[in-house]
């Protein structure tokens, strides 16, 4: 830590040295993260381009694929996703806030939602793994159907898979952030790590709320 | 996420107050380090190592083709010997060259920071760059990569190989450009110093700042495009396998919409830094100031629009081939303000003849070359006949190594000085110029005639009435081999030296000239307060930096 002391009110232990003050440090990590979000947008942006277009080509063999797919598993993770963008909010307001406990019990509540999501969505691959419904030269599903219904697969392992990935990454995330939080490191002058993560996290909801009608709600 | 953790000792004030980046720290702390200095250096030997390695590549591949039929190797040596020598130079050395190496060192410094804004984040973009290099040498040794750089499907997910490991390589060298894009972003919006509005920025910042947001924008549509080849060939997806119901084509739209860009994450940073020398070398005020920086962004913006152009034989329809080729056009406009810039600059200038302004002066004839080429290419009828031969490589050898490498030469020995405190032999330098600017165009321009005339590109034989050009080509690599040879014993020379640059050799007027050389960990004493803009030759000279003299 630098020695030098600039007086400004919101000063905290974690600035570093080549800032000026707290608040230059928190609108570039801010910034830092918008940019890294929209490089996310756009790696999802190509792979559902993809998708669009083969879609477009085989319209059956999505229509079969996706009778494959549970709605209601996949409402019930909306639902998680949708609830953990909420408590996640609140753990922000609440760091900022100063409200460590409620700051604590927000972030173990998105943990939970996360954890949950996680679960459902294991269910669903090893269902699927059990009847063959694997991506590309591995479908080997018995049913029969178009046989674009592979490629179709290809598409949803591969875009649940990365998406699922970055869950598993916010959640790491979020129990760092649990641990920060307990031990009292956030508060009104300091909570960057919280609003950052927070951002990525309403990101990976909101790639599923496009990933789940487009998926699960072929027609 | 930069601010987790406070600041390392080495940092901070105190012991190393006074002491230059070069000497402070141990050789682990070098590795460790979150200087900015430091890891523009370890950059700039990792990629000069690359290059080296692309450039064996590419000697072996002009002396197979010294005489028709088998020269040296095999054929099937041969499509590996060109692949590795296109992913290396593109993917190890240009793409990273000026923004990670010279970038890296300079910017902070030209924008009176301490650092860059995610210090952290730099030292894991480093060390992302090195993963990514050493898996692409493991695809090298288990057996090599035999589908050019361009990955094309469905012979790439059909080939064999390592394709995928060499696929993921590209996939991590991404990362580590997509961070070094947000850090520069991040840094050049948050991080000037006081009285630095955007038009008082150096125009090399704007040019890393243009470079730095296409690599953001661009870089991740490439990691999903090599994200779904690597599951092709793992999975037989079949997304671009038409054996499978595939579109091959897709593939290629994917691929150019990053990698057209990524062609102006090369050319950028170097016109950057032609933008830096010219006015420093020439003493006199940045003529259209304005224009050249808007330029970068306009470039920057077009870059997004042209991909198609390398798809005109591919099947794409008509209507979109005429489109893209209209787009391409618009490149030159910003392209040429440049050019006309830089030499309306140099007009009564009082010009010295050292070695950044000679490879600037280079640059300038062979960005000529290479720029106006590229429209004869970006002509959707010309394009038809001079698709996939010798003209488009001799084209982009033009704009990628006669403009971008070469004005990385320029960037190396400008800020050399600075770098490592220590100038080179001038004499020695210029030699070297010379032999790379003769071997450059020997080795090139026939090739020119020869794709003119139908010698294809790839292949391995020819017929025998193009041996006189192909081994005048090869000549000139040898030349140019000859000048890399002579520079690198002059810079290894001068590093045996003391330290005996002084802080501003060439009287610039930014403010990385404006600290000691090479300069202290800290950058600058004081947080500098800007007093004049980055070429302002007409006004007697104000540091910007307390206690500053030349």
């Amino acid at each position: 830590m630098s020695s030098e002391s600039y007086g400004h009110a919101a000063e905290h232990a974690f600035r570093q040295h080549h800032f000026v003050n707290s608040e230059q440090q928190f609108d570039t990590s801010k910034l830092g993260m918008w940019l890294f979000l929209a490089t996310e947008i756009l790696m999802f942006g190509g792979l559902f381009v993809g998708f669009g277009l083969m879609q477009a080509n085989y319209p059956e063999a999505w229509v079969a694929g996706h009778h494959h797919l549970d709605r209601i598993m996949g409402s019930i993770n909306t639902v998680f996703l949708l609830c953990s963008s909420f408590t996640m909010v609140m753990a922000v307001h609440a760091s900022s806030t100063n409200q460590k406990s409620k700051t604590v019990l927000n972030l173990l509540a998105t943990l939970a939602f996360a954890g949950g999501f996680m679960v459902i969505k294991y269910f669903e691959y090893s269902h699927k793994f059990h009847e063959g419904i694997l991506p590309g030269r591995y479908f080997s599903y018995a049913g029969g159907g178009p046989p674009e219904q592979a490629m179709f697969f290809g598409f949803y392992f591969a875009m649940t898979g990365i998406h699922g990935v970055h869950v598993l990454i916010g959640m790491i995330l979020i129990a760092w952030l649990t641990i920060r939080a307990q031990r009292g490191e956030f508060s009104s002058a300091y909570y960057t790590p919280v609003d950052l993560i927070g951002l990525y996290w309403h990101l990976v909801d909101l790639i599923w709320i496009y990933l789940f009608p487009l998926l699960y709600l072929v027609s | 996420m930069a601010d987790i953790v406070a600041t390392p000792k080495s940092q901070s004030h105190g012991d190393h107050y006074d002491v230059d980046y070069l000497n402070d720290g141990s050789l682990l702390s070098w590795l460790t380090t979150v200087d900015h200095k430091k890891l523009g250096v370890m950059y700039l030997w990792s990629i000069l190592f690359m290059f080296f390695l692309g450039g064996v590549f590419a000697l072996l591949v002009r002396l197979e083709l010294m005489n028709p039929g088998q020269t040296i190797m095999t054929a099937e040596q041969y499509n590996k010997a060109f692949t590795l020598h296109g992913a290396i130079m593109v993917f190890l050395v240009i793409i990273p060259s000026i923004p990670a190496a010279l970038g890296n060192f300079a910017l902070p410094l030209m924008l009176g920071a301490k650092d860059v804004a995610f210090p952290r984040l730099n030292l894991l973009s480093f060390w992302i760059y090195v993963t990514g290099a050493i898996i692409a040498t493991v695809a090298m040794v288990t057996g090599g990569v035999d589908t050019g750089w361009t990955f094309y499907t469905p012979y790439s997910t059909t080939t064999d190989g390592p394709v995928a490991l060499m696929t993921f390589a590209a996939f991590v060298l991404g990362f580590s450009s997509i961070l070094t894009g947000v850090n520069f972003v991040a840094t050049v919006h948050k991080l000037r110093a006081p009285g630095m509005g955007w038009f008082k920025m150096p125009l090399f910042v704007w040019g890393i700042y243009a470079t730095a947001i296409i690599q953001v924008l661009a870089t991740p549509v490439l990691a999903i495009t090599l994200l779904l080849l690597i599951f092709e060939r793992l999975f037989g997806v079949g997304v671009f396998d038409p054996k499978l119901g595939g579109d091959p084509v897709l593939f290629q739209h994917f691929f150019w919409f990053y990698s057209h860009p990524a062609v102006y994450i090369m050319i950028l940073p170097g016109m950057a830094i032609i933008s830096e020398v010219i006015p420093t070398m020439s003493q006199k005020v940045f003529f259209g100031y304005k224009a050249t920086a808007f330029s970068s962004v306009a470039i920057a913006i077009v870059s997004f629009v042209v991909w198609g152009h390398h798809m005109f034989t591919s099947g794409q329809s008509q209507l979109a081939g005429a489109i893209f080729s209209f787009l391409t056009f618009l490149v030159g406009i910003p392209s040429a303000i440049k050019v006309f810039n830089w030499i309306t600059t140099m007009y009564k200038g009082s010009i010295s003849l050292a070695a950044p302004m000679l490879y600037a002066l280079m640059f300038l004839i062979l960005f000529g070359i290479g720029g106006l080429t590229g429209i004869f290419l970006g002509t959707m009828s010309v394009d038809i006949h001079l698709h996939d031969t010798y003209f488009v490589v001799a084209h982009f050898h033009y704009v990628m190594m006669g403009s971008t490498l070469i004005a990385f030469l320029a960037g190396l020995h400008f800020w050399w000085p600075k770098m490592f405190g220590r100038m080179y032999n001038e004499r020695a330098a210029q030699i070297a110029a010379f032999f790379v600017f003769i071997g450059f165009n020997a080795t090139f321009l026939p090739q020119f005639l020869l794709g003119s005339r139908g010698m294809p590109r790839r292949y391995y034989d020819y017929l025998p009435e193009f041996t006189f050009l192909h081994q005048v080509s090869t000549v000139g690599s040898w030349l140019l081999g000859l000048g890399f040879v002579i520079m690198a014993g002059y810079l290894f020379a001068s590093l045996r030296k003391k330290m005996d640059a002084p802080s501003n050799p060439w009287h610039a007027r930014t403010l990385d000239w404006q600290t000691s050389s090479p300069p202290i960990t800290h950058n600058f004493h004081e947080i500098p307060v800007l007093k004049q803009g980055p070429y302002d030759y007409f006004k007697p000279f104000e540091p910007s930096v307390e206690g500053y003299h030349e």
